[in-house]
């Protein structure tokens, strides 16, 4: 007897064309559990959730909701059963209000008329929110909250429908700290009181804090299902891997660098954000990571750097002159590698090609006329390079998946040899395998003497990669210390929550 | 390891597929071709005489429609190039009238319609206003321009060195409004396929904060745009103009909303970001081509509206692509 599972979705297969991507993939999920689902881009991970949501027809296999064998021709059998996902791109409607957004297509009618009750779906969306434990006005347009509150909204639509398994997909991946924390409580208390959840994510540390087990996908199979107190970062990482290949992701150290000038000297920067007096200096072949709470201020940083904002006072000396707005930096060879890559990165609807030539159009045209040939030999030795995967140049970037889209936009700069690379949040919706490849092309391009700046908000990211951390608290980089002399992540989580650490004393307050 | 990832990760087998939707303007045009051809062939539709003429009557919204390709390939639109035409051609035949040469009466005229150019550019770059508005005020404004200028009379043009060059002349043995119909999409199809330019214009109308981001200066490139259609506009006008060898203010009415079917049926994405200029050639003869056959077929005028509007909206409807 399996009655502690209330969902069981055995053997499941699935083929495109002749290409299987589910393999008799089985799959349990517990009443009242949080279940994390891993696995790298191409795993199977989203279409076996698509599957259960009805998106989606299964080849074989069976699925089993409270016992009883459902059929999930469709997305409205689905939401019979009792599934819900929560999708990365929300699926609200930003001009309605929050009543008319969580009983879109199921409003309460006035009885016996096929008019809406707006009073009663008002009140009930209050009552709702109510119990999720947020004071959100039912009355405001979506569009006006945010993101955090818009994930909120997501999930009272879901538990409207009188949902018992919730299936969210990275919904943390544009939240802050704070609103992730709240959406952890949130979550927790919903499994508490009996609802079932899916959690689909890349971020280890997050999946080690929510989740009671955590199954693992590789090529189209569940390789391991496992209670999360029993795991490791390392082991997760391994099992999605497949091999012993955590290396990239574990912090080298690279010694001394040369002693060298700074090319990069930032002197007292105030920006009209929360920036009120920033300084450090960037030297030839070094990775600095900029460590520091979601809206510190760290994107105005680099973004004032690029030369796309200016700076209230202040100087930013790049190789001993001041830099002059965006033109000037990427002629002089400042690249910035931008924080949302899909809005700021790529042009999604052209090719992986036009992407790489974008920034590269002066180098390849000459008297106004483009050298495509030129242009190709790069496109092609920047697909290799990078290790992008993609069916050709001519495939469109929309096409391809977070990390081989982030790849292009660090190859197309990348392909100008720039002196300084400044990578904001590089690695966010990016799966592990492409992950320790951004990082392993960063460090051979630091190796050639290219200077680094790099913003994450994982932390786990910043141990990895840089030489020097600084950390930015109220509006000052508050402290500045050598990667060696930094024992865990959890004193850098300390030092940008503003308590100082110590090199010498590492045990913090 | 990284081969077989790649291969788990295709959705579908990988064939040579030919998408035939982006040749639909192509399809369509060869297929009224054949029809016209077989019904009214003999009624002189086949004729070079007439197969010319679809080309000089539809000189002017091709010339118009190559500049909108540029318009909405770089993410904006241009409702007044039907107003601006008529006025640019108001201007030359008054300077012509008035005695002065007609290349004066030429610089005269496109720097009319590099004015309105200039003008929806600032107010679309500079004032950050969405272009349908801008030009869409700026189309009813010129065209009451258009009226006051002459109190809605007519201009005539006696000059004969600029009713051949611009209109009525045969080089060659060709039309003259051929020649500048092919000349104009020739030299947009390099600009938009071959020179950084057309990049620059394609990659702001497809993300223009991306583009900005990779060093695309996108309100000089919109603003470029519009001087663009200003300049087509105006020479267009002047073709209407030394056609007919006199210039009217109901010039070119409609004819921004035909030189946009013309962009969109060639396969040029209405919200930016791809175009092509053989397509909206294509699709400007298209359009012509019905006109045409529908004249000689002896239908009126309202019935010729009907069955145009529809052909546009069938030809649309097959180049959208599934899912699309």
């Amino acid at each position: 007897m399996t009655t502690s599972h209330i969902l069981e979705m055995s053997d499941i297969a699935k083929s495109f064309g002749k290409i299987p991507v589910l393999k008799r993939v089985s799959f349990n999920l517990r009443r009242g559990e949080i279940h994390a689902l891993m696995g790298g881009n191409g795993a199977g991970k989203s279409t076996l959730m698509k599957i259960l949501t009805g998106v989606y027809n299964r080849d074989g296999g069976s699925v089993r909701i409270e016992g009883a064998e459902v059929e999930l021709h469709d997305t409205a059998a689905a939401e019979r059963a009792g599934v819900a996902m929560i999708f990365q791109e929300f699926s609200l409607i930003p001009t309605l209000t929050v009543a008319q957004n969580i009983f879109l297509k199921h409003e309460p009618r006035l009885p016996g008329t096929p008019f809406i009750n707006n009073a009663e779906m008002v009140r009930r969306s209050r009552d709702l929110l109510h119990k999720l434990g947020v004071d959100i006005d039912p009355e405001a347009p979506v569009g006006s909250l945010s993101v955090g509150y818009m994930q909120i909204v997501e999930i009272a639509k879901a538990l409207s429908k009188q949902a018992r398994i919730l299936v969210m997909d990275e919904p943390t991946s544009s939240l802050s700290e704070a609103e992730t924390e709240a959406l952890f409580a949130l979550v927790r208390r919903l499994r508490d009181d009996g609802l079932s959840v899916v959690y689909i994510s890349h971020r280890m540390a997050e999946i080690l804090e929510l989740c009671d087990r955590v199954t693992v996908m590789r090529d189209g199979q569940t390789v391991l299902t496992e209670d999360c107190a029993a795991m490791s970062v390392e082991h997760i990482v391994d099992a999605m891997l497949g091999a012993g290949n955590t290396a990239s992701f574990t912090w080298h150290d690279r010694g001394e660098l040369p002693d060298a000038e700074p090319i990069l000297r930032v002197r007292n920067l105030k920006l009209d954000t929360r920036i009120q007096d920033v300084s450090f200096d960037i030297r030839p072949g070094e990775i600095v990571g900029l460590a520091g709470l979601m809206g510190s201020g760290r994107s105005e940083i680099a973004e004032t750097i690029f030369g796309r904002q200016s700076p209230v006072s202040g100087t930013i000396e790049f190789d001993g002159k001041p830099l002059r707005g965006q033109a000037d930096a990427i002629a002089r060879g400042v690249a910035l590698v931008p924080e949302d890559r899909r809005k700021m990165g790529l042009v999604l609807d052209h090719s992986v090609r036009d992407n790489i030539v974008l920034p590269n159009l002066d180098r390849f045209s000459r008297h106004l006329f483009m050298r495509d040939g030129a242009a190709m030999t790069t496109v092609n030795a920047t697909i290799r390079d990078l290790g992008i995967k993609t069916d050709g140049p001519e495939k469109l970037a929309r096409l391809l998946s977070g990390g081989n889209q982030q790849k292009i936009v660090i190859g197309k700069w990348l392909a100008r040899n720039p002196r300084l690379l400044i990578l904001d949040e590089p690695t966010i919706g990016v799966d592990v395998g492409a992950k320790s490849e951004i990082v392993e092309t960063v460090r051979a391009m630091a190796d050639r003497g290219m200077a680094v700046l790099v913003i994450s908000s994982e932390l786990e990211e910043i141990m990895a990669i840089s030489d020097r951390i600084l950390v930015l608290h109220g509006g000052r980089i508050v402290q500045q210390m050598n990667r060696r002399d930094v024992a865990t992540e959890e004193e850098l989580h300390h030092a940008i929550q503003g308590h100082r650490i110590h090199a010498s004393d590492a045990r913090h307050a | 390891m990284q081969s077989k990832a790649t291969a788990s990760m295709r959705p579908m087998p990988v064939m040579p597929k030919i998408q035939w939707q982006n040749y639909v303007v192509y399809i369509f045009f060869i297929v009224v071709l054949a029809f016209f051809g077989f019904t009214i062939g003999d009624s002189g539709f086949l004729t070079v005489t007439n197969l010319f003429n679809i080309a000089r009557t539809t000189a002017m919204i091709t010339i118009m429609a190559v500049a909108m390709t540029f318009v909405i390939s770089a993410g904006e639109l241009d409702l007044s190039v039907g107003s601006t035409a008529a006025l640019a051609a108001l201007v030359g035949a008054l300077v012509m009238q008035a005695g002065y040469p007609w290349p004066l009466a030429v610089m005269a005229a496109l720097a009319a319609g590099l004015g309105v150019g200039a003008l929806n550019g600032f107010f679309v770059t500079v004032i950050s206003i969405p272009s349908f508005l801008v030009t869409l005020g700026m189309m009813q404004f010129i065209r009451g321009l258009d009226m006051r200028v002459t109190y809605t009379n007519p201009v005539s043009i006696s000059n004969q060195s600029f009713n051949a060059i611009f209109g009525s002349g045969k080089f060659y043995g060709l039309p003259s409004l051929l020649i500048w119909s092919v000349v104009i999409a020739g030299i947009g199809h390099v600009v938009l396929k071959y020179t950084s330019f057309g990049r620059e214009i394609l990659a702001t109308g497809g993300n223009r904060l991306a583009a900005e981001y990779s060093g695309v200066k996108t309100r000089k490139v919109k603003f470029a745009v519009f001087l663009l259609s200003g300049a087509a506009a105006a020479l267009a006008g002047m073709l209407y103009s030394g056609m007919m060898q006199t210039a009217r203010f109901n010039f070119g009415e409609g004819a921004e909303l035909m030189a946009i079917a013309a962009v969109i049926l060639g396969g040029t994405s209405l919200f930016g970001g791809k175009g092509t200029i053989l397509g909206t050639f294509a699709g400007s003869l298209l359009i012509g081509t019905i006109n045409n056959g529908l004249i000689i077929m002896g239908l009126d005028v309202s019935e010729q509206m009907m069955v145009a509007g529809a052909i546009i909206i069938l030809a649309v409807a097959f180049g959208k692509k599934p899912n699309g």
